[in-house]
C-alpha cells in the first residue's frame, strides 16, 4: 500500500485555500451579471461609451485597487481580508468593524486569534449588511420616504467623521509619539491642497500608511518607540 | 423579452449572486468559531465579537441602504441591491456610473431605460472594480508570508508595523474631517461640521473609557465605538442646523 505525507492543513493555510476558491469563483459569478444581461436580453454594449468610460476611471481605480490590497491585506488578516474585498464597503465599515474587535480582544492581525477575531468580526458585518439592504429592498417603497427625510441627510452624511473620532481616540492614546507626523502631514495635505475631499480621501490611506510606516522605522531604528 | 430597469430576472440574478456571497460569510464565520473552540480562546470573547460587530454595522449598513435608494433612482433596485451588498461602495459606484452616462450623453438624473445603456454602464462598473476581486486570492498570501518573515525577524518591529499601519489610515480620514476648514475664511462655517461631529464621537469614546474605568461598567467598552458612532450621527442633525 502506498504511503501519503500529506501534512494536514494548518488554519492558516485552510484559510487561503478556501479563500482562493471563494474568491475566484465569486469573481466570475460577478463577472457574469453583464454577461448573463446581454444574453439574456440579447443586447450588447455601446462599445464607444464602454471604452471611453473604462478609460476614464480604470487607471485610477485598478491602481488604487492594487495600493488598497497591499495596504488592507496585512490590517485585515488573510480569513478577513477575503472576505471584506469581495463584500465591499472596507474603510467605512469592515476595517473599522475589524480594528475595534481585535483592540478589544488584545489580540493582532498578525496571530492566529486575531486572524480569528478578524474573521468573526468582518463575517458578522458582511450578513448584517446584507441582511439589512435586503430588508431594506423589500421595504424600499414605505422606507424611501424615511431613508431620504431632509431631517437624517446630515446624519447619514456624517458617517466618516462620526467612526474615525471615535476610532482615532483609542489608536492615538496607545501610540501618541507615533501619531504627531503622519497627523500633521494629513492636516496640511487635506486643509491646503483643494483637489483632497471626501472622493480623494481612499488614495491617500495609502499615502497616510506609507508614510507612517517610514516615520515608525526612523523612530525605531534611533531607539525612539 | 423586454427590457426593464426593475425586470424581475435582474432580481433573480442578483439574488443569487448575493446568497453566494452570504454563502461565503457565513463559511468563515463557522469555520474560524470552530477554530476558535479548537484553541481554547474564551466563548465570551467570540460572543461580544458578534454582538458588537453586529451592532456597530447597523448604522453604516443603513446609510448604505440610503446609497441604494439614491442609485435606484436612475439604476433600478436591482443593480444598486447587488453592487452595494457585493464589491462596491456608494463613492466607487456614483463615479463609475456617471461617467458612463456621460460618456453616453444621458441627461443628469434619467433613469437606463434603454438596455444598451444599462449594460454600458454595468460593464463598466463591473469591470472598473473587478481587479480587487481577482487579484487578492492571487496574492494575499504572498503578502502574509512577507509579514510572518518580518515578524519572526523582529517581533517589537512587527508590531510597530502593524500600528503604524493603522494610524496611516486613521490619520487619512482625519485629514479628510478638515477638508473643508478652510471654508470660514469666506464666512463659511458649513467646514467645520464634519470637525464637531468627530469632536463629539471622540468625546463619546472618552467618556466610555472613563466610565468603564472609574464605575467599573466593563460592558460598555464593547459599545464604545457604536455608541460613539450612532452619537456623533445623531449630533451631526443639530450641528449641521447650527453651522450650515
Amino acid at each position: 500500500m502506498k504511503k501519503t505525507n500529506k501534512q494536514p492543513m494548518s488554519y492558516l493555510d485552510g484559510t487561503h485555500y478556501w479563500g482562493r476558491v471563494w474568491g475566484l469563483s465569486l469573481f466570475a459569478l460577478i463577472l457574469l451579471f453583464p454577461i448573463a444581461i446581454c444574453l439574456i436580453f440579447n443586447v450588447l454594449p455601446q462599445w464607444n461609451a464602454l471604452f471611453k468610460g473604462l478609460l476614464a476611471i480604470l487607471p485610477m481605480y485598478w491602481a488604487v485597487g492594487i495600493v488598497e490590497m497591499f495596504t488592507y491585506v496585512p490590517m485585515l488578516g488573510a480569513g478577513g481580508a477575503y472576505l471584506s474585498f469581495v463584500t465591499g464597503n472596507i474603510s467605512n465599515l469592515k476595517l473599522p468593524c475589524a480594528l475595534d474587535a481585535m483592540e478589544r480582544a488584545n489580540v493582532k492581525p498578525s496571530q492566529e486569534e486575531g486572524e480569528i477575531i478578524s474573521t468573526i468580526s468582518i463575517a458578522v458585518s458582511s450578513i448584517v449588511t446584507t441582511v439589512i439592504i435586503i430588508l431594506g429592498v423589500i421595504l424600499i417603497v414605505p422606507l424611501t420616504p424615511l431613508l431620504e427625510a431632509p431631517i437624517l441627510t446630515p446624519a447619514f452624511d456624517m458617517i466618516l467623521p462620526a467612526l474615525f473620532g471615535g476610532l482615532a481616540v483609542v489608536f492615538i492614546s496607545k501610540n501618541a509619539k507615533l501619531s504627531i507626523a503622519p497627523i500633521i502631514l494629513m492636516l496640511a495635505l487635506f486643509i491646503f491642497v483643494p483637489a483632497l475631499n471626501a472622493s480623494t480621501v481612499g488614495i491617500m490611506v495609502p499615502v497616510g500608511v506609507v508614510f507612517t510606516v517610514a516615520v515608525a522605522r526612523i523612530l525605531y531604528n534611533r531607539g525612539k518607540l | 423579452m423586454e427590457f426593464s430597469i426593475n425586470h424581475p430576472i435582474l432580481y433573480v440574478i442578483a439574488g443569487v449572486i448575493i446568497a453566494a456571497v452570504l454563502a461565503q460569510s457565513f463559511f468563515f464565520l463557522f469555520r474560524a468559531m470552530k477554530r476558535a473552540k479548537e484553541l481554547g480562546m474564551d466563548g465570551g470573547i467570540i460572543k461580544k465579537t458578534i454582538t458588537s460587530s453586529a451592532i456597530f454595522t447597523i448604522a453604516p449598513a443603513v446609510s448604505i441602504l440610503v446609497g441604494v435608494v439614491i442609485l435606484s433612482k436612475q439604476l433600478g433596485v436591482a443593480l444598486p441591491w447587488l453592487r452595494l451588498s457585493v464589491v462596491g461602495s456608494l463613492s466607487y459606484e456614483t463615479v463609475a456610473s456617471q461617467t458612463t452616462i456621460d460618456q453616453l450623453n444621458l441627461p443628469a438624473g434619467q433613469a437606463l431605460n434603454n438596455d444598451s445603456d444599462y449594460v454600458t454602464d454595468l460593464w463598466v462598473m463591473t469591470v472598473g472594480i473587478a481587479i480587487g476581486l481577482l487579484l487578492v486570492p492571487l496574492c494575499a498570501k504572498r503578502i502574509q508570508k512577507g509579514l510572518k518573515k518580518m515578524e519572526k525577524k523582529d517581533s517589537r518591529w512587527g508590531e510597530i508595523f502593524n500600528n503604524a499601519m493603522f494610524l496611516g489610515m486613521i490619520s487619512a480620514f482625519l485629514g479628510y474631517v478638515f477638508c473643508d476648514v478652510s471654508t470660514i475664511f469666506s464666512g463659511d462655517t458649513s467646514g467645520l461640521i464634519p470637525v464637531c461631529v468627530m469632536a463629539v464621537s471622540a468625546i463619546l469614546m472618552l467618556v466610555c473609557g472613563l466610565i468603564s474605568q472609574k464605575c467599573k461598567i466593563r460592558w460598555i467598552t464593547d459599545y464604545a465605538l457604536p455608541i460613539s458612532l450612532i452619537g456623533g450621527m445623531a449630533a451631526a442633525i443639530p450641528i449641521t442646523g447650527w453651522l450650515a
